[in-house]
């Protein structure tokens, strides 16, 4: 994985965390409370006076912008600045739990929120700050026009530049020159520059604070978007509080069968990947490598159409017979589970290896198609194999030789035919 | 340099990964390369000064460094660096050689090197003149040169896929696999490639496929380029402007995976790290339309990649650019077969210089006779010490009450106190500060006929005796006439009327647990004689457990032949080696614990009679 996005509560608790090693110069209450349905929330405000005390505001907090356009922010009853622990706790349990379908399309249920004091301040002292990466260079964007409207105000935003191997006082004397004093707040581009220090150090990909408020010294973040880098968490795993990364808002929870995956890639050396795309579906897939998984998920379907495309996924890097073991089992068992009106398909697939030993990995699959091999011929499954690499003519003729025993119709096939030619043909059949 | 790699080219590759490097060595036999395409060896953890490889039927030895600092300063010609460190150390890797002045090429193959820490090499890289290759990716290729660690597969796929001599495509893909999978579409379909980069598959690779395209474009041997991209990133467009430019110029056959993932609108993690598409741009089908209509051959789908190559390659022979496609006349060397992978095959056999029937360390757990270590280890197995024992002393798993009797022995005679001549003498070397096992051998090596190897005698000629069913008188009498004491007859202490009692242990549990005991009943019968003449002459301790051994061994069926070798064989003695084994530790680690000096007998503790020497 990459690019993990965060959510805007935890990017706001990295901020606290580290303010004072960063932001000395300026004051800020870290004053947010997470919860999942009222209940948590009245418990919450048992430690926390001020949701008592403040007036509030309360949001999803799910990994989704735009939720002021799509009406999910409570900031008002008749006047701005008039919520108090109550409404919050009404809003959010009409809310929690519940459905909800974005502009954009998108459908979940919503179960985290984020309840703050409401910040009484004037839109136009709204500012903007982010930071992104590129291959060469990262980019620190500052606007005096922050708040919802940035994007119709983009061409006003103010764009540095910071290569990659900058020290603090190149960043300084970049926003110095690039800034000057357009930001009529007193130490700003000192902010600017540990705005962009805690982005490099934390290992953020991607950091947005929209809009932050200066009030004096003290400051507000209002909103924040962020990305952490997560191949970095063997470094940064105690610093980041050993943060959970969420699913994307209206992705299906994983099934079971996808979380015992996950920790299996994760506990191995190997890769495997499995996302189920349509429990349902005609056609599976059991495909070795990153790019080759690809390849055959665009073909199948461009042939299939996306529909009958079951799973995607890949299992690489010289995984052990165990670990294919469990792995086709996984997917056998699933691909078991409902008939289909034709009869189904078992991809088992696979580039020219360069090191993975194919015989090896496919011993690993041939036990869990001896396990599944009644399920198998129940649902008519037809196997159609293609693979190359070390020791491919052994594990091509074990796979053969194992299902012709056990009587399940399979086609082999080896380098000399073209990668993805075995999904044309099982479709034409 | 117009080219990646020359045949003078050679690696330092970090991490001993002997396979990888025995590939690269393997390739350049076949391609008859004069030198080894590896010169050295980064292992900052290894103790060895080198690491022997096979190059064709010769072995050699390649060293091994600390640093690559030091690797490059001994192997100055070496232009190729191979990081093979994980993504842990990769990056810190990486930075060291990119400060090295002989390193021209850095190949990085982990997966998961932070993001930033991968710009910043990269950066380090481009201010430094070096070509980075990577990270996550099994490089690059310059048939009939060198090659980098696995990419091609193994030698009879790079064969297969004309991965040995040079062809006329310039090859550049993001995935690893896929780099075999075309190459190998390339030769079925056209001459081979001239030069081949997979460029790995992190969001930033420290090459892009410009770079490498905008070298291969002023390298003749490469005629035509095919771009294999991915959905994700914007690489591809560089591409486009770099033809629209005219800066390349060779007719290009292009297609970008990851068509599929328009269809998806939740984040499915398709392939690599960089294969997401933040914006429209960056779908696969975007990029492919735009390279079509820029101008490069782009299949419909994948499934007819390899139709348009063979096009290209048809109509390139027939302007004479690149020629048709003949049978190669380059005679490959035949790589000599690994013993292993022979042996596997089953084409040759071996001698064996060795034979072993007790237990078995192939395979995932080693076996005890049969039974993987942990069926026997834990208590809820059941299986005692005296199971263990019995599996891999006699190859049989006895019952109860055999396993109960070799513990009780065991038990029996695990120590006799410090006095005696075994222990103390384990005793003494400990106080000379010997190691433990130095200590344990000196009890051990004192054991014999007159410590400890009674077992052995008195079992041996008891048996020998009621074996050959002479009266017990008669037995004793002969015994008198050889002049030989009887073996386990006999205590310095103990009497008839004063017995030991672990002999009396002993003799009760044989009793009561023995389907019959007919050599120890004989046995008494002699003492009976014996101590008749004198009180101490009773079958003692060492007596006992001869006599029921061999009672316990033809309880159990064994033939008087199998007994009579396990006694030659001196198994009785090792009952005892491995009871008072216990007993030896602890002496030797009593004696370290209470750190005595070392040991000095008195003087007048020894009979000094020394006369001089004869002169003879």
């Amino acid at each position: 994985m990459a690019q993990r996005a965060v959510k805007e509560y935890n990017c706001k608790h990295l901020f606290s965390k580290y303010w004072n090693e960063y932001f000395k110069d300026f004051k800020y209450d870290f004053q947010a409370a997470a919860i999942s349905d009222s209940s948590e929330l009245e418990e919450e405000s048992k430690n926390k006076p001020w949701l008592t005390i403040d007036k509030l505001v309360v949001k999803p907090d799910m990994l989704f912008g735009k939720r002021g356009q799509n009406k999910l922010v409570l900031v008002k009853k008749k006047t701005v600045g008039d919520i108090e622990l109550d409404d919050v706790i009404q809003w959010v349990d009409k809310r929690s739990k519940k459905n909800v379908t974005l502009l954009d399309g998108t459908t979940g249920a919503l179960n985290h929120f984020l309840v703050e004091p409401f910040v009484s301040h004037n839109a136009k002292d709204e500012l903007y700050i982010s930071a992104t990466t590129e291959e060469e260079y990262d980019e620190i964007h500052i606007s005096k026009y922050g708040g919802v409207n940035i994007e119709k105000h983009w061409d006003k935003t103010i764009h540095i530049k910071i290569p990659v191997n900058s020290t603090e006082e190149d960043v300084s004397s970049l926003i110095q020159n690039k800034l000057k004093d357009s930001i009529n707040i007193p130490n700003f581009n000192t902010f600017a520059t540990k705005f962009y220090m805690f982005f490099k150090d934390l290992h953020f990909s991607y950091l947005e604070l929209n809009p932050i408020i200066f009030k004096g010294n003290q400051v507000y973040l209002l909103d924040s978007v962020a990305r952490l880098d997560d191949t970095a968490r063997f470094i940064m795993d105690k610093s980041w509080d050993h943060i959970q990364f969420s699913s994307p808002f209206g992705q299906k929870p994983l099934t079971e069968e996808e979380i015992m995956i996950k920790k299996a890639d994760e506990a191995s050396g190997a890769s495997l990947k499995l996302t189920i795309l349509n429990p349902k579906g005609r056609v599976w897939t059991l495909v070795a490598g990153g790019g080759a998984s690809v390849v055959y998920a665009d073909t199948i379907s461009d042939l299939s159409g996306v529909d009958e495309m079951s799973n995607y996924g890949e299992y690489s890097g010289n995984p052990s017979t165990e670990e294919t073991y469990t792995y086709a089992k996984t997917v056998l068992d699933l691909m078991t589970r409902t008939s289909h009106k034709e009869n189904k398909i078992l991809i088992i697939g696979g580039a020219i290896a360069n090191f993975t030993d194919v015989a090896k990995t496919f011993s690993g699959i041939i036990l869990a198609i001896k396990d599944y091999t009644e399920k198998l011929k129940e649902v008519g499954t037809h196997i159609y194999v293609r693979r190359g690499g070390p020791n491919y003519e052994e594990g091509l003729k074990n796979i053969k030789k194992a299902c012709e025993d056990l009587d399940i119709p399979i086609f082999v096939y080896g380098p000399e035919t073209h990668m993805t030619d075995i999904v044309r043909l099982a479709l034409k059949r | 340099m117009n080219k990646l790699f020359t045949e003078k080219s050679q690696a330092i590759f970090w991490n001993n990964n002997t396979k990888a490097i025995q590939r690269m060595l393997d390739y350049d036999f076949i391609c008859k390369r004069k030198t080894p395409s590896v010169a050295a060896i980064v292992h900052p953890t290894s103790s060895a000064s080198f690491q022997k490889f096979f190059f064709g039927d010769q072995e050699i030895m390649i060293p091994i460094y600390k640093s690559t600092t030091e690797a490059a300063k001994n192997q100055p010609t070496a232009d190729i660096f191979l990081n093979f460190a994980s993504f842990r150390t990769a990056a810190e890797v990486s930075l060291e050689a990119t400060l090295i002045k002989s390193i021209r090429v850095i190949m990085i193959t982990a997966e998961g090197i932070p993001e930033r820490d991968t710009r910043e090499i990269n950066m380090k890289a481009k201010e430094s003149g070096k070509i980075l290759i990577g990270p996550s990716t099994v490089g690059a290729i310059s048939p009939g040169v060198f090659k980098t660690a696995n990419i091609g597969g193994t030698i009879e796929q790079i064969v297969k896929s004309k991965m040995h001599v040079s062809g006329s495509a310039g090859l550049v893909t993001r995935s690893g696999g896929l780099f075999n999978e075309i190459a190998n579409t390339i030769a079925l379909n056209a001459d081979g490639i001239a030069e081949g980069v997979a460029i790995g598959g992190d969001r930033f690779p420290g090459s892009g496929y410009l770079d490498h395209l905008l070298r291969m474009e002023k390298n003749n041997e490469v005629k035509y380029f095919i771009l294999l991209g991915e959905v994700g990133g914007k690489a591809e467009y560089e591409v486009i402007e770099a033809y629209e430019k005219g800066e390349l110029t060779k007719p290009i056959v292009a297609w970008c995976i990851g068509t599929v993932v328009k269809h998806f609108n939740t984040t499915v993690q398709f392939g690599h790290a960089g294969a997401s598409a933040n914006t429209s741009i960056e779908r696969a089908g975007t990029k492919n339309n735009a390279m079509k209509k820029a101008g490069f051959i782009v299949p419909r789908s994948f499934n007819d990649l390899h139709l348009r190559i063979k096009d290209l390659y048809k109509k390139l022979a027939g302007e004479g650019i690149v020629k048709a496609v003949e049978p190669t006349e380059y005679v490959i060397p035949k790589l000599p077969q690994d013993f292993s992978s022979a042996k596997k095959e089953g084409v040759i056999r071996k001698e064996t210089n060795f034979i072993c029937t007790i237990s078995d360390d192939r395979g995932d757990e080693a076996h005890y006779a049969g039974h993987p270590i942990s069926s026997v280890a834990t208590p809820e197995t059941g299986f005692t010490i005296a199971d263990v024992i019995s599996l891999l002393w006699f190859k049989k798993r006895y019952p109860k009450w055999a396993t109960d009797f070799i513990e009780t022995v065991i038990k029996t005679a695990a120590d006799h106190g410090p006095a005696v001549s075994g222990a103390h003498n384990a005793r003494v070397s400990a106080r000379a500060g010997k190691d433990l096992v130095s200590c344990l051998c000196s009890g051990l090596l004192t054991i014999g006929p007159k410590f400890g190897g009674a077992i052995d005698g008195a079992a041996k000629y008891i048996k020998k005796a009621y074996d050959d069913k002479l009266e017990p008188k008669e037995f004793v009498s002969q015994m008198k006439q050889k002049g030989l004491a009887i073996p386990g007859i006999g205590h310095k202490i103990k009497s008839i009327k004063n017995p030991d009692l672990r002999v009396k242990g002993l003799k009760e549990f044989a009793i009561k647990h023995f389907p019959n005991t007919n050599l120890l009943d004989y046995a008494l019968e002699v003492e009976k004689i014996t101590s008749a003449k004198k009180d101490n002459l009773i079958l003692n301790v060492d007596g006992t457990i001869g006599v029921l051994m061999v009672d316990m061994w033809k309880s159990l069926n064994y033939s008087d032949e199998e007994i009579d070798q396990f006694i030659e064989c001196g198994t009785l003695n090792a009952f005892f080696v491995l009871s008072r084994t216990i007993g030896f530790i602890g002496h030797v680690l009593d004696e370290k614990r209470l750190n005595m000096p070392l040991y000095r007998h008195q003087f007048d503790d020894i009979l000094y009679d020394v006369p001089t020497a004869e002169l003879i």
